[in-house]
């Protein structure tokens, strides 16, 4: 069973934290199609959240197809998430990329400030 | 959803003629099923606002409507128990005091890491406060009222008995109103809030619709017209301002971010001050 951990003091919504944990777990293979995750009363009762804030999470994973709710059965995957692969010719251009990078000078700050103002820049608006 | 589950119009209580008001002009409506955080500074009305809502007051003022008191739960913040019974006898009362509704399994966990045999008196404050909730939530209440609840607990039992609250609340739609001043106590459990500050309500909502009916400013100091300013500092060259999201967004050379929580009710709290300092008539 999927826990999830819920940072406060992280600045991101909760509800977000809930979708976010549960696609990596799908990414990672922990979460498989057909796999119930938990109810929303075993998410409250172990993270002392709003039970609100989970069925909210749990309403955006079924909007984006990951997950569908059984009436009286629970919630349950439906989908994979399946990441870049390894070897996808975009991992090379990016490794190529952030070597320069460090040639120029730039620190791993500097690298990851820049690399999350593009991201921002063209995935504005969308689904994390 | 629409459903109220306590509601008060022109509410005001003031114990004795010379005193001030501990509550007045006190207007709101609490669908049911939230989990309300009630907050503000000490002194702030919460405690006689509870008590008013469970019946145990009568107002000076106005009226407060809420559920039958064979259908709410109020936990003092002194948590008013036999001193003499032990945990055993005290949920055994509670079930002969709530024949047909009493829960006697939820209030068995919540004191499950309790000595059933041990008297209430030799109890520690945080004890004491499980054996509260147990019988609270054992009378399976539409409405509970909780003041203070968190004071004498350490963080892992804060945790443990705010997820008990929420696992009933997920099961069974408990309206829940939990006062506290201290926000962090609350916030991610709490998903409607009242915050009061001198005897008045400043801000009553769905946390969702307060957040995002904000917008903090940071930036040059100019000016911010025609948006609304709930309150404004200036350090230097920087202001900081928060505003409510009336004209539209904010356009200028300001960044804007949406605020926290606790950022929204400081912002509420300083303004609150200020405008006590003015006459009266000028505030409110």
């Amino acid at each position: 069973m999927l826990e999830y951990r819920i940072d406060r003091r992280s600045g991101v919504a909760t509800y977000l934290q809930i979708v976010q944990q549960t696609k990596q777990a799908l990414r990672m293979g922990v979460l498989e199609p057909g796999d119930r995750l938990p109810t929303a009363r075993e998410v409250v009762e172990a993270t002392a959240i709003n039970p609100n804030t989970v069925l909210k999470a749990y309403r955006e994973l079924e909007r984006e197809g990951l997950v569908e709710a059984r009436r009286g059965l629970g919630t349950f995957v439906r989908a994979t998430l399946g990441a870049a692969p390894a070897t996808s010719p975009l991992r090379g251009e990016l490794a190529d990329w952030a070597r320069r990078a460090r040639e120029t000078g730039l620190t791993r700050d500097d690298v990851a400030a820049l690399f999350t103002s593009v991201l921002d820049e063209h995935f504005e608006g969308d689904d994390t | 959803m629409s459903e109220t589950a306590i509601e008060a119009l022109g509410l005001a209580k003031r114990y004795g003629r010379g005193r001030g008001w501990a509550l007045r002009d006190c207007s709101f409506a609490l669908p049911a099923g939230r989990v309300c955080a009630l907050v503000g500074p000490n002194g702030a009305g919460k405690s006689t606002l509870l008590a008013l809502a469970a019946g145990l007051l009568r107002p000076t003022q106005g009226v407060v409507r809420g559920p039958a008191r064979t259908d709410l739960a109020y936990v003092a913040q002194d948590k008013p128990l036999h001193p003499q019974l032990t945990v055993a006898d005290t949920l055994t009362m509670g079930r002969e005091l709530n024949p047909g509704r009493w829960d006697g399994e939820i209030a068995a966990r919540i004191v499950e890491t309790l000595d059933p045999g041990a008297r209430v008196r030799r109890l520690s404050g945080g004890q004491r406060t499980r054996v509260a909730l147990a019988l609270a939530l054992g009378k399976r209440p539409e409405l509970l009222l909780l003041d203070e609840p968190m004071a004498d607990l350490d963080p892992l039992a804060r945790h443990e008995l705010m997820g008990a609250l929420m696992a009933d609340t997920a099961e069974r739609g408990t309206t829940v109103v939990v006062s506290s001043h201290i926000l962090t106590e609350l916030e991610g459990a709490c998903d409607h809030l009242l915050l009061l500050d001198g005897g008045r309500i400043r801000l009553d909502g769905a946390i969702d619709d307060l957040l995002a009916a904000h917008t903090l400013v940071t930036g040059p100091v100019e000016d911010l017209a025609p948006h609304t300013v709930v309150e404004s500092r200036t350090t230097g060259r920087q202001l900081t301002a928060l505003v409510r999201n009336e004209g539209g967004p904010v356009e200028g050379p300001w960044q804007t971010t949406s605020p926290s929580l606790e950022e929204l009710l400081l912002a509420h709290l300083r303004a609150s001050k200020t405008a006590d300092r003015t006459p009266e008539g000028a505030s409110a």
